[in-house]
């Protein structure tokens, strides 16, 4: 049988990744094939109809996709992670000039956050905003640079976007994931010494492949076996692992969504069943 | 354990730096103690190990970085001086590309498709040096030759010197389009013989540009072409093997050219052309010289391949023997050019000159044969084979 993944398509380079999978997983007499998404939503919902056997996931996708299964009494595993997949944090910045210390200054300023479904850029810092005791709306003004709905954050753009309007004053603190943070440091959008860090959130993981309810085992065992043997000095599958953002895959684990499902429960994001709650969210 | 202080700098202004930079100083999977004092540092160390692949955990003095032992490896690509041990590898590795020889060259590098890529088949240890040579040895057309100096010859003699030029530069271009092509297929590994084969290239332009010239002075076109000399030529092209080729071209072609050229400085009726030939004969000298050196070096590892050039000239003499060989019109030409007029006792003496030269250039190629190891006989025998179209 074909084992058949779901993956969103959030950039053109999708494609360019999942067929070079797919040529790697044939050479080595893995019968796979790929489905692309334009968002999380329907590919989760594709899991429990038996489109496809196994999901790339992003974190929200995951934590939905779990309770979608424990509503049904089903059961979704997370099998494989990137290496860059474990231990994030995102950081609250500001601009140095703007003489904002710590969160609790934030008080009636205008934060930028990513897009609305995204977890390292909106769900999870506005939990931990909740936390310090600062909820949107109420106690400061939230700017979503929403990039892509449904696409769950993959697409960096929005948190560019967020650090370009930091620099330029529209915002007076931005929230991002703490490696976009020195990649935009790097690349000259967040100017060196500009900025300081006022907040981080706690560690959480990001994507995974989710197994689907009806998942064969001993398929997702074989993909996982291949998955782990991709070697960074393997010239052919280099440059996936280059454009997928890793140097070697690791096998899942689900102790990292902590704080993702507190979020989506104090933000009302997702109910117990896995249904969508929050209003305004296009994908 | 290897301890760095970053001090207040921070990872948006290069702290990354002076952690990578202790990473290079230690083995995998060892560690570095890390402090600082920038707000965050720590946070942002963390951020920068998960990207880079290193392990980071926290210390009660600072933060322990473990190197991982996923970096990529790097493959050893010989050493840049040429003089040294293994500067030079037997069969340099493909995903060595385009790196400069020595370069640590990481593995996961794609591979390049050069046809010529192992040491036997294109090196030469006098390679360095002649580039050298070649380099200070280059001439500016416009100011080595003497393009204003007054002169005027008989219209059939001038006649005469435009035939010539018409049939150097077809064989010119000949021995530019040879190691051009070899070129482009060559592994970068054998610097020096890229550098020699790109001077020689940079040589046959120069020398096509000023035989055109002198062509042009008196207001002539190119005179004829014939199939017999291009047929000749062709063979030179067709050759795939760059040994082989070298040996035609440089060793026999070029060789027997030197002949021609120091014939002309001796004997053409201008001083132009034969300022033009003095310089041309130095390059070509070092042509022939970069040919021997490499298949000297080839017959001393492998000495069955002097059968195989053997083969090779008695098959483009096959090839060539229904063609007419060298252009009459240039036969006549250089004894016009040796005679300066049509006077018979003139013609006598341009006549015997150039049997003098048909002399001198078998000789050549039969010295040449000789320290190449074949026998006088063997060496008598491929010498007179060489085409007759010269080159």
């Amino acid at each position: 049988m074909t084992m058949v993944m779901g993956a969103v398509a959030y950039a053109p380079k999708v494609v360019t990744i999942w067929e070079g999978f797919k040529e790697y997983f044939r050479k080595n007499g893995f019968d796979f094939d790929f489905v692309l998404y334009s968002n999380y939503e329907r590919q989760v919902e594709a899991q429990f109809s038996g489109e496809i056997d196994i999901a790339w996931n992003s974190p929200l996708a995951w934590v939905r996709a779990e309770k979608m299964a424990k509503a049904r009494g089903l059961q979704v595993k997370s099998v494989a992670m990137r290496d860059t997949d474990l231990d994030l944090s995102s950081v609250l910045v500001a601009r140095n000039d703007s003489g904002i210390g710590e969160i609790s200054s934030l008080r009636g300023k205008r934060i930028g956050f990513g897009a609305i479904d995204s977890p390292p850029a909106t769900l999870i810092p506005k939990d931990h905003m909740r936390a310090e005791g600062l909820v949107s709306g109420r106690d400061f003004a939230a700017v979503g640079f929403d990039v892509l709905g449904g696409k769950h954050g993959d697409h960096i753009g929005g948190e560019r976007d967020a650090a370009q309007a930091l620099i330029s004053g529209e915002i007076d603190a931005a929230w991002m994931i703490d490696g976009n943070y020195l990649a935009f440091s790097k690349e000259g959008t967040i100017p060196s010494g500009s900025t300081r860090i006022i907040g981080r959130t706690g560690l959480y993981d990001h994507c995974n492949f989710t197994t689907s309810p009806d998942s064969k085992m001993d398929e997702v065992d074989r993909f996982v076996e291949l998955l782990l043997g991709m070697q960074w000095e393997d010239p052919e599958v280099r440059p996936l692992l280059e454009l997928e953002g890793l140097r070697k895959w690791l096998p899942g684990r689900d102790s990292g969504y902590a704080l993702l499902e507190r979020a989506v429960e104090d933000e009302k994001f997702y109910g117990e069943n896995g249904e969508i709650l929050i209003a305004d969210y296009r994908y | 354990m290897l301890t760095i202080d970053i001090e207040d700098l921070g990872f948006d202004s290069g702290a990354h730096l002076l952690v990578k930079h202790a990473l290079g100083k230690i083995p995998e999977g060892s560690q570095i103690l890390v402090k600082g004092s920038s707000a965050e540092w720590a946070g942002q160390l963390r951020a920068w190990c998960r990207m880079t692949g290193h392990s980071f955990a926290v210390a009660d003095e600072g933060m322990l970085v473990t190197k991982s032992a996923g970096n990529a490896s790097a493959i050893f690509s010989g050493r840049s001086d040429p003089g040294s041990p293994d500067a030079v590898l037997d069969r340099p590795p493909a995903c060595l590309g385009l790196a400069a020889r020595g370069a640590q060259v990481e593995a996961g590098s794609p591979e390049f498709d050069f046809r010529l890529k192992e040491k036997i088949e294109v090196w030469s240890e006098n390679a360095a040096d002649l580039y050298a040579q070649s380099v200070a040895a280059q001439w500016d057309p416009g100011k080595s030759i003497d393009w204003n100096i007054a002169f005027d010859l008989p219209d059939e003699i001038e006649d005469a010197v435009s035939q010539v030029m018409t049939y150097l530069i077809e064989n010119e271009n000949a021995a530019l389009v040879v190691p051009a092509r070899f070129l482009g297929t060559l592994h970068p590994h054998f610097r020096e013989v890229q550098a020699v084969l790109a001077m020689q290239i940079a040589d046959e332009a120069r020398h096509i540009e000023v035989f055109t010239t002198r062509l042009r002075m008196k207001g002539r076109e190119p005179a004829l072409s014939s199939a017999g000399g291009q047929a000749s030529l062709k063979t030179l092209l067709d050759e795939s093997d760059f040994s082989v080729a070298g040996f035609l071209l440089s060793v026999l072609g070029e060789g027997t050219f030197v002949s021609l050229l120091h014939f002309l400085h001796e004997h053409a009726p201008d001083p132009v052309t034969r300022q033009i030939a003095k310089l041309a004969a130095r390059d070509e000298a070092r042509h022939v010289a970069f040919g021997m050196g490499h298949l000297l070096a080839r017959l001393e590892s492998e000495p069955e391949f002097r059968h195989r050039l053997a083969i090779a000239v008695g098959e483009r003499h096959d090839v060539l023997s229904t063609t007419s060989g060298l252009n009459t019109e240039v036969f006549d030409a250089l004894i016009l050019l040796a005679a300066g007029s049509l006077e018979p006792a003139a013609i006598a003496s341009g006549f015997a000159k150039v049997q003098e030269l048909m002399r001198d250039m078998h000789a050549g190629r039969y010295a040449r044969l000789l320290r190449l190891g074949f026998g006088p006989e063997e060496a008598g025998r491929l010498a007179s084979l060489h085409t007759r179209n010269f080159m």
